[in-house]
């Protein structure tokens, strides 16, 4: 199975703000009701864009501005709480494709990297710095550099953090891992036969 | 130098290195329910692939089961739809399933350890992130993804970075009045719900020692409200106690080698940590919540904190966006706010000691007028030996409703949710916005004496006065 190699991420931006938003918040429980993902970008940050009536509320996501954005931004411990990739998926279904934040959840993470959705850390005043240009200049390209862990937008150009391991998986196209997983079978097999507890 | 167990559990499973720098992880024990295996299912078929070895997973119904109707088809089409969904998955995959039928049906992370499947030593994975819960017996418990739970059923290993261990010492004795969940609230407190990221914590100390699987299964089952991707103790005698005789437990005649075995796996005398935290038992107060994120807590003497006093901006903004949000005041103690509902149950404290516990406590109060209390048991097991004592009698003489198994009002997928901006006592783990199944409703966080305490008075209360302990 050859998967895309994740390089770089360009696009619009938008900025979601908070810190330990968690993927309750993210996609709340009651819209994990689903057999399957397909449906669940309708439902991103769903209780804090509409009101009771479906109505929008004030929020970036719903700011005409940002529509199209295919980056988000956000501040510490972003994707905390629950394990469930409803939260990950309901992002990518969204049509986001990196998350850039002070610092996420270590599962969000995971669960995100294996979709191919790129999470990079960046300072508190880098992102303070990044999200005031976005408010200014709402169209102005971001672009995500995976390989050098870099940011670059307009006039700023800043590092952010990819752990090595993700940054890999991401740039080698072995985000999704599988196919690597499958090629151990014989090695599993026997070692599972070893275990020493439940049957084989 | 020896080795700690999350080292040793590591070492027993660990296949080989993967190219994305991670390790081939053998999950030796998986288990599934139906919010978040479907679509991991709908993948397998997708790729053509089979589950491996489906002796080695166990399925069963919890997060959007019901309550209170307990045959299908249920009223809500699309829990419905899900729960046949898993019955279908697992008939078809050839995995155990334990279904509403079987008697032995609840949150999974109950279920595990009641039927013995989960045990020292071994790995598991569970696409729920409590899975912490099951590091009580020595074990490394992992939640994990949906992608995750595909690569688990398809191949028995997945894919992970190792973790660094953080030793968690607290010794003395807790004071009366204060429980298993004070630790976990403290402790979460103590080092943020961030704090943990990166780390397994093992808990150990004169507490743990004294402390029984269920109490146990309560702290390890919060460590994932402290970033800790998962939590564990030692086992020790209480856990070959606690497991002798479960269905799933080593028979008779294996018995004493698992027993060796198992006991291998503990933490060596001079093993090395790459953190250790040192808390004292005595100065653990009955603990509640008193914001949006678990570490936002205090004593049940504490006062709402006022954001102005905080220098540090981030701080403040979390302080600010928390006390507007439970709609509280600075300033204010936390002591005599109104609750709306009050729910006992979870993953956390839904096992017989909890209801035992406050059994004591409970009889011959009432539920105070205009409160909504109810009581729901963490497995059908936990129900039956409940009800052979007769404690569903007392709840519901004081005036809960006594439910089915499941985990109803601790995520609300069910029927079971708060109204509005509503205010619950509860003695789940999460107190997240939204999180009770309203997008305005608020968690009050603490141990299920307290949630008994809060209930009777109408308020949140210091148990120890209400019931004189
Ligand atoms: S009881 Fe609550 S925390 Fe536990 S598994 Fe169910 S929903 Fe998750």
């Amino acid at each position: 199975m050859a998967l895309e190699k994740i390089t770089e991420v360009v696009g619009r931006a938008v900025y979601v703000q908070g810190n330990d938003i968690d993927t309750d918040r993210i996609i709340p429980a009651r819209f994990m009701k689903c057999v399957t993902f397909d449906g669940l970008g309708e439902f991103l940050f769903y209780d804090v864009r509409k009101d009771d009536d479906g109505n929008d509320k004030e929020h970036s996501l719903n700011d005409p501005r940002f529509s199209g954005a295919s980056i988000l931004i956000s501040n510490a411990n972003f994707g905390c709480g629950s394990s469930r990739e409803h939260a990950p998926q309901a992002l990518y279904r969204y049509g986001f494709r990196a998350v850039i934040a002070e610092s996420f959840a270590e599962i969000f993470f995971g669960n995100c990297c294996g979709l191919g959705v790129p999470c990079a850390a960046a300072s508190h005043d880098d992102i303070k710095k990044i999200t005031d240009l976005i408010e200014l200049n709402p169209e102005m390209e971001v672009h995500l550099d995976v390989v050098n862990a870099e940011i670059v937008a307009g006039d700023l150009t800043f590092s952010v953090d990819i752990p090595a391991a993700a940054r890999e998986a991401l740039t080698q196209g072995r985000w999704d891992p599988i196919a690597e997983l499958q090629e151990a079978e014989a090695v599993i097999a026997e070692r599972v036969s070893a275990l020493g507890y439940l049957p084989g | 130098m020896g080795q700690n167990l999350f080292e040793k559990v590591w070492d027993a499973h660990a296949v080989r290195s993967l190219s994305n720098g991670q390790t081939q992880l053998l999950i030796g024990t998986h288990l599934i329910h139906e919010v978040t295996s479907p679509q991991a299912f709908g993948m397998l078929r997708d790729l053509g692939l089979k589950v491996r070895y489906p002796s080695r997973t166990f399925a069963t119904v919890d997060h959007i089961v019901p309550t209170d109707q307990r045959v299908e088809p249920f009223s809500d089409p699309l829990a419905d739809a899900m729960i046949k969904e898993l019955a279908k998955n697992a008939e078809e995959f050839g995995v155990t399933y334990f279904d509403l039928g079987s008697g032995k049906q609840g949150v999974v992370h109950v279920v595990g350890p009641e039927q013995g499947i989960t045990q020292p030593g071994s790995t598991i994975a569970c696409g729920d992130s409590h899975t912490a819960t099951h590091g009580a017996f020595g074990a490394i418990a992992f939640g994990i993804g949906t992608t995750q739970v595909r690569d688990v059923l398809a191949t028995q290993t997945m894919s992970l970075g190792k973790l660094k261990v953080r030793r968690i010492n607290v010794e003395g004795e807790l004071k009366p009045g204060v429980y298993a969940k004070d630790v976990a609230l403290h402790i979460i407190n103590l080092l943020g719900a961030n704090g943990g990221i990166g780390y397994a914590y093992e808990y150990g100390g004169s507490l743990f020692d004294s402390f029984s699987m269920e109490e146990r299964m309560t702290v390890c089952n919060m460590s994932i409200e402290g970033g800790a991707r998962c939590g564990y103790v030692n086992p020790d005698d209480k856990t070959f106690e606690y497991l002798k005789g479960r269905p799933y437990s080593p028979s008779e005649d294996k018995w004493d080698e698992a027993v060796l075995r198992w006991k291998s796996f503990a933490s060596d005398s001079d093993c090395e940590y790459d953190d250790v935290v040192n808390i004292s038992a005595e100065e653990i107060a009955p603990t509640v919540t008193w914001g949006v994120s678990p570490d936002q807590g205090f004593s049940i003497e504490g006062v709402i904190p006022n954001p102005k006093d905080e220098k540090d901006e981030n701080a403040r903004l979390s302080i600010r966006e928390a006390i507007d949000y439970m709609k509280l005041e600075p300033g204010e103690p936390i002591k005599g706010t109104k609750i709306d509902v009050a729910f006992l149950g979870s993953c956390t404290n839904g096992r017989l000691s909890d209801f035992r516990e406050v059994a004591k406590f409970l009889k011959g109060h009432k539920v105070a007028q205009g409160v909504k209390a109810i009581a729901v048991p963490g497995s059908q097991i936990v129900d039956t030996l409940a009800r052979n004592e007769g404690l569903h009698e007392i709840f519901t003489e004081a005036g809960f409703e006594w439910r089915g198994a499941g985990c109803s009002m601790c995520l609300a997928m069910n029927p079971d949710k708060l109204v509005g901006d509503q205010l619950c006592a509860s003695s789940s783990n999460r107190n997240f916005k939204g999180r009770q199944g309203s997008p305005t409703g608020r968690t009050v966080l603490m141990s299920p004496v307290m949630v008994a305490a809060a209930a009777v008075r109408g308020s949140i209360s210091d148990a120890r006065e209400v019931f004189s302990i």
